[in-house]
């Protein structure tokens, strides 16, 4: 190797130590959803109250649905009064708000709705059926369903009274589907 | 390093090469045939080593190919989670419904990206990473392919002539080297 | 009072390392000896200090001084006496601390080894090392501080993840670290060969015995990594190709070619420049796994946080990534080879080829551990690169590698005749290809079962080669064969603590194969008193118990093996309930066998004990892979004697 050549040396490990430091900037645990877009997966699951949760009786309302787990301390914790609000508020408008409680056990389940004062649909996931089909892999995450039945949002970690309201807001402006 | 305490004692000396070349053609004669053997042996169905039913190992196969989701790097098939459970038993009811492998792993890559699958599709971008370990290698072999090649032609090229009965007691020493 | 004492004696240690290191660092420079000794005394206090901090540290744990914030979330009053020690290497902060103790350790051990017998090396030795405990210093000070104060000071702790309540958290980082560290004694040899232009073999001469302890201490750090995983983790394996088991193996991969390739430029006097950046490489690549860990950047399940620290590690990294390649630029001309090669078939060859299989292996794993990362940079995408890609593109360059430990002892230096192949060569090929034909006819099913245990049995029956003939020349002089043996053992204790050092790799091997191959589980739900059969073993669910433990609840089930192999042993799988985790963490119950373990994971089971699942393993042959570490540390043991000096 020539001599100003081979001080070059250095220079080849840049790429390599520039990779990992990008490496900061991502979060490894956060996960794209390829749903993003594309028709809410059909579902029926029976809530804690003993009601129906049909996903396709809900077509032409906005749905939040959100999977929550009574072990997901402290986010779902954070969140449960968030989304209560959020029912309260635009249940008149057509929006209707779903809670899917994966990986838990019954009594749980039940006891933080109770102390939550949850009044929106809540049900279990027995089988886990459900949080697969919507590529689910953390909790909580929160699905935003248009009109149309299609995924527009997800948000994963807790939902913010901001958040539901501007993503809500938006949905509900557009126009309401031709059946 | 050990050598024999003198040419000659105890060690066959020149007729020890042709007692090699005797037994050769014998020796020699039966690498084909182990390898013949071997071959049509392996024609032979393998006895069964036992297991899970059928349906079950291919549900663990295919369920070694997915990534479970929460544990990070283990696969859905060992992992001990509640929810590697549930996708497992997802796994077992497509397959029993009659989806092959291919399909059962494509409904999780439609749900969760490519990122589910444990081993990286081996095309697009992804293809590199399979090509990484052949690329290697290949780049290794011809590195030092062209050093052998630099270092064997800076050989000496004078050397002093030896007496040819002593250059074979020479060279029989010195295999005799452990 | 123990977070200010300890925190005070971290800076001063500190402030003592970057003293040792610039004082030996001129003191090289400028000839002046009495600077040398100063940075000498600094590392001697360096130590003192660091023992002190460790020693504080084991206090706090054992009198539950939960106003040390590292005490408080690593123990709580439950925790057993001998954890509470072992917490100490429990989590980032302390794992620290560890390595910059051992780091302290082995200045220590270089000074009384080397002040005299490498004089011109000895003050860039020093620089270095006191330069790599002093960032281990600044981490522990900074960014991860061991010593940080708890205010307000908690009733209870937190206490310890329960995963590391077990032997294997005793051990395994003990080992792993001893590896790690030890890497950098051959690195700061190197380091001061280059900037004193000393690039000759002395450098690598006088390190290689530190080279095969780090290597057999990283050896068995992965090891006892695989039996925790084994026997806690719950899924019945032992290594799953996570980012930071390959951060460790990656040291480990180089470690070996460097190794062998030693010995290339100890006989021949060839590849000093190769030698130089493997061992740069090591050093590195052990730098790149605690970055790992601690940063956070790739998802594993061994990662301990993230935060600046990873910032710190990667700047060091980078430091001495750039350090090391640029002084490698500077005396480039002085590396050149000096020896010739006389023929491409010789164990030259041989050697280079086990390098070249060798870090494609580290490399195909580096890449395969980042990619992730790549994928997302370049395209937005994030891939998984886990176990089955690792193992595929990993199998080829292993078992090549076997075959390579057959023919490389065996083969001559310089150029091998014909006749040399086919002395040494022939019957171990024969041997092989009837093992292989053996095993077909046995019913082994797997292609690559074959062929790794036909290629074991070769170079086994190559060893046995070279034994019977450099025995049998021994015998010649009128020694009988089992003195012979032992004293051919001893005398070239190098070659054949080689030899068993393979052996050891050849029956991890085995294992390995084994266990892939031949093992079988099922999983399913039992009723108290019902029994499923596996493999000849039919185990019977006899009942759940609950208890209380110091820090956790648990509950057990009973399960009795009746009829077949193994009756009447029974096992007690258990969940074990802490408080402070959410989810119960599983507690594997085993029988190991020489061939068979059984295996057994409680899952779920209904309250009232009425039934109960259970994954039930029959695990073939991974006994031996832990049967292979003991072998390892035997060749290890007779490779480092010192060499005998007396005619035979």
């Amino acid at each position: 190797m020539t001599r100003s050549w081979r001080y070059l040396l250095p220079l080849t490990a840049v790429p390599v130590l520039a990779l990992l430091a990008y490496g900061f900037r991502v979060n490894p645990r956060d996960i794209p959803s390829p749903l993003l877009g594309r028709p809410a997966a059909a579902f029926v699951l029976t809530a804690y109250d003993g009601t129906s949760m049909d996903l396709a009786a809900l077509r032409g309302k906005v749905v939040v649905l959100n999977f929550w787990a009574s072990w997901c301390y402290p986010a779902c914790y954070e969140e449960a009064p968030v989304l209560e609000r959020g029912w309260r508020a635009y249940r008149d408008r057509g929006v209707v708000v779903l809670g899917v409680d994966i990986q838990d056990k019954d009594e749980a389940g039940r006891k933080f709705i109770g102390d939550f004062g949850l009044t929106f649909a809540n049900g279990p996931d027995p089988a886990g059926k459900v949080s697969v089909d919507y590529g689910v892999y953390g909790v909580p995450e929160t699905f935003f369903i248009d009109r149309g039945g299609s995924i527009r949002v997800k948000h994963v970690s807790a939902v913010t009274d901001q958040v539901f309201r501007e993503t809500v807001e938006r949905l509900l402006a557009e126009p309401v589907p031709a059946r | 390093m050990m050598r024999a305490s003198a040419p000659g004692v105890g060690n066959p000396g020149a007729g020890g090469r042709r007692r090699l070349l005797s037994r050769q053609p014998a020796v020699l004669g039966l690498v084909p045939v182990l390898a013949a053997a071997t071959l049509l042996l392996g024609a032979l169905p393998a006895t069964a080593q036992g297991g899970p039913a059928p349906s079950e190992q291919q549900v663990y196969e295919v369920a070694s190919e997915l990534r479970c989701v929460v544990c990070q790097n283990l696969s859905v098939a060992d992992s001990p989670s509640e929810m590697a459970g549930q996708m497992r038993a997802i796994v077992r009811e497509r397959l029993a419904s009659g989806q092959t492998p291919a399909q059962v792993r494509q409904y999780f890559v439609g749900r969760y990206g490519d990122w589910i699958l444990l081993a990286p599709p081996r095309r697009g971008f992804t293809l590199l990473v399979w090509l990484a370990p052949l690329v290697a290698v290949l780049v290794g072999l011809v590195v030092v392919a062209l050093l052998v090649r630099r270092w064997t032609r800076r050989r000496p090229k004078a050397r002093p002539a030896i007496d040819a009965v002593m250059s074979e007691r020479i060279r029989q020493e010195l295999e005799r080297e452990p | 009072m123990i977070p200010e004492v300890g925190t005070g004696a971290l800076l001063v240690a500190l402030i003592l390392a970057v003293y040792g290191a610039a004082a030996a660092a001129v003191g090289g420079r400028r000839g002046r000896p009495a600077l040398v000794e100063s940075a000498q005394h600094a590392a001697l206090g360096v130590f003192a200090l660091l023992t002190a901090a460790v020693l504080l540290l084991v206090y706090a744990f054992l009198r539950f001084d939960f106003s040390v914030r590292y005490v408080a979330t690593n123990t709580n009053l439950g925790t057993p006496f001998y954890y509470r020690i072992t917490a100490l290497w429990g989590a980032l902060e302390g794992s620290i601390v560890l390595w910059a103790w051992m780091l302290s350790i082995y200045t220590l051990l270089v000074i009384v080894r080397h002040r005299t017998s490498a004089r011109q090396l000895y003050p860039w030795v020093l620089t270095v090392m006191l330069s790599v405990v002093a960032f281990f210093l600044v981490v522990m000070t900074v960014p991860a501080p061991v010593f940080a104060r708890l205010t307000p000071v908690p009733a209870d702790g937190r206490g310890l993840n329960p995963l590391l309540e077990d032997s294997g958290m005793i051990t395994h980082p003990v080992a792993l670290y001893l590896g790690f560290t030890g890497f950098t004694v051959p690195f700061a040899f190197a380091v001061a060969a280059l900037v004193t232009g000393r690039v000759g073999d002395f450098w690598i001469t006088t390190t290689r015995r530190w080279t095969i302890v780090a290597w057999y201490f990283l050896s068995l750090g992965l090891l006892i990594g695989g039996w925790w995983s084994y026997h806690v983790l719950g899924w019945g394996g032992y290594w799953a190709w996570d980012p930071v088991e390959n951060a460790a193996f990656m040291p480990w991969l180089t470690g070996t070619a460097l190794l062998h390739s030693v010995m290339i430029q100890e006989r021949r006097r060839m590849l000093r420049l190769w030698n130089i950046a493997l061992v740069m490489l090591t050093f590195s690549l052990t730098l790149f796994g605690t970055f790992l860990t601690r940063s956070g950047v790739i998802a594993s399940v061994h990662a301990f946080t993230q935060g600046s620290i990873g910032v710190f590690f990667l700047t060091f990294l980078s430091l001495v990534v750039l350090v090391a390649l640029a002084l490698i630029a500077w005396r480039w001309d002085a590396l050149g080879a000096q020896g010739e090669l006389d023929s491409v078939v010789s164990r030259e060859s041989a050697f280079l080829l086990n390098n070249v299989l060798l870090v494609a292996a580290t490399f195909t794993v580096f890449f395969g551990t980042v990619f992730p990362l790549l994928s997302e940079a370049v395209r937005g995408v994030k891939v998984s690169v886990g176990a089955p890609f690792f193992n595929q593109v990993n199998v080829p360059l292993f078992l090549s590698l076997i075959f390579l430990m057959g023919v490389g002892p065996l083969i001559a230096w310089r150029r091998a005749s014909l006749e040399n192949l086919r002395r040494n060569f022939l019957g171990p090929v024969v041997i092989g290809v009837a093992a292989a034909a053996l095993f077909r006819l046995l019913g082994v099913g797997s292609i690559l079962a074959v062929t790794t245990l036909a290629l074991t049995v070769f170079v086994v029956a190559t060893i046995g080669v070279d034994l019977v003939r450099a025995t049998r020349a021994r015998r010649r002089l009128g020694e009988r064969a089992l003195p012979a043996l032992g004293h051919l053992l001893l005398r070239h204790n190098r070659r054949y603590g080689g030899f068993v050092i393979h052996l050891a790799i050849l029956v991890v091997a085995v294992g390995v194969t084994g266990s892939q191959a031949w093992s079988v589980h099922t999983e399913t739900t039992l009723k108290r008193g019902e029994a499923t059969e596996l493999a000849g073993y039919r185990i019977r669910f006899d009942g759940l118990r609950e208890s209380q433990e110091s820090n956790h609840g648990k509950v057990t089930g009973t399960f009795t093996v009746v009829g077949g192999h193994g009756a009447g042993a029974v096992l007690e799988p258990a969940k074990k309930f802490y408080p402070q985790e959410q989810s119960p963490i599983a507690y594997v119950d085993y029988r190991l066998g020489l061939v068979d373990d059984l295996y057994l994971v409680l899952g779920d089971f209904a309250s009232d004990g009425s039934h109960a699942t259970v994954k039930f393993q029959v695990n073939r042959m991974v006994s031996w892979i832990w049967i292979g570490g003991l072998v390892l540390t035997l060749g290890t043991v007779l490779a480092v004697l010192p060499e005998r000096r007396k005619a035979a």
